[in-house]
């Protein structure tokens, strides 16, 4: 029976999975390129863009953008079934529901492109 | 969808312990991120273009409102990424008795305004 066509992982289980193992990227991540900027306190253009062009980052960098695709998307999507619901919306919840996680599927895509393109 | 279990959203009829708020900030410092990293990419992207473009990216940084703006968006960062921390903890079974959910909501709150004031330091 499917009971929900709108998450990620068809699952709540793989869904909750998904969230940890990309939140561990996306800190990962975050503590990289603060790190980076520690390390290049007076940072300039040659060293900024010798970081991300190097292979191992630019793999780092691309799944970065996928864990922070599947994090935003299985977020909002959490927060749209949580709030945009029956109980707070009335009869209409469902269309408003399906409007928001539309804008955010379109945004969430929109980042993901734009994001392979700058870093790839 | 049959789903018979008791819940209660009504966010104004509930009750709201520190680790509820704490809870809150995160979903709400999560969708800021979200509309954030458009910034944050449109920054990535012009500074890694040219030495042209890295200069331009500097001097955007140096005006007060800008450095407001990016505050923000790393104070949120910031902010999701200690409560994720402890919401990982939680997940190992780590402080999940009611005393530990208020230590470990005091504790997140207690790291992030570390971290925000030192972001905030770094950043002016």
């Amino acid at each position: 029976m499917v009971t929900n066509v709108t998450n990620l992982g068809r699952s709540g289980l793989g869904d909750w999975l998904i969230q940890r193992f990309s939140a561990v990227i996306l800190a990962a991540y975050t503590l990289c390129i603060l790190g980076s900027f520690l390390v290049h306190p007076e940072m300039d253009y040659l060293q900024w863009r010798a970081i991300f062009d190097s292979t191992a980052m630019r793999f780092f960098s691309v799944i970065t953008v996928l864990a922070l695709c599947a994090h935003a998307w299985i977020g909002m999507w959490t927060i749209s079934t949580d709030y945009l619901t029956s109980v707070q919306l009335g009869s209409r919840a469902t269309v408003y529901r399906i409007l928001f996680q539309a804008v955010c599927a379109l945004i969430t895509v929109v980042y993901l492109l734009w994001g392979i393109q700058i870093l790839w | 969808m049959k789903d018979t279990r008791p819940k209660n959203l009504n966010l104004f009829a509930i009750k709201w312990p520190l680790a509820a708020i704490t809870s809150i900030a995160h979903r709400i410092s999560g969708i800021f991120i979200f509309i954030g990293v458009a910034i944050l990419l449109y920054l990535l992207e012009v500074s890694l273009e040219s030495a042209a473009g890295f200069d331009f990216v500097l001097e955007l940084l140096a005006k007060p409102l800008v450095k407001l703006l990016v505050w923000a968006i790393v104070a949120g960062l910031l902010y999701h990424l200690i409560a994720g921390i402890k919401h990982l903890l939680m997940d190992f079974g780590i402080g999940e008795s009611k005393q530990g959910s208020l230590r470990g909501a005091q504790l997140t709150i207690l790291f992030a305004v570390i971290a925000i004031a030192v972001a905030g330091v770094w950043i002016w």
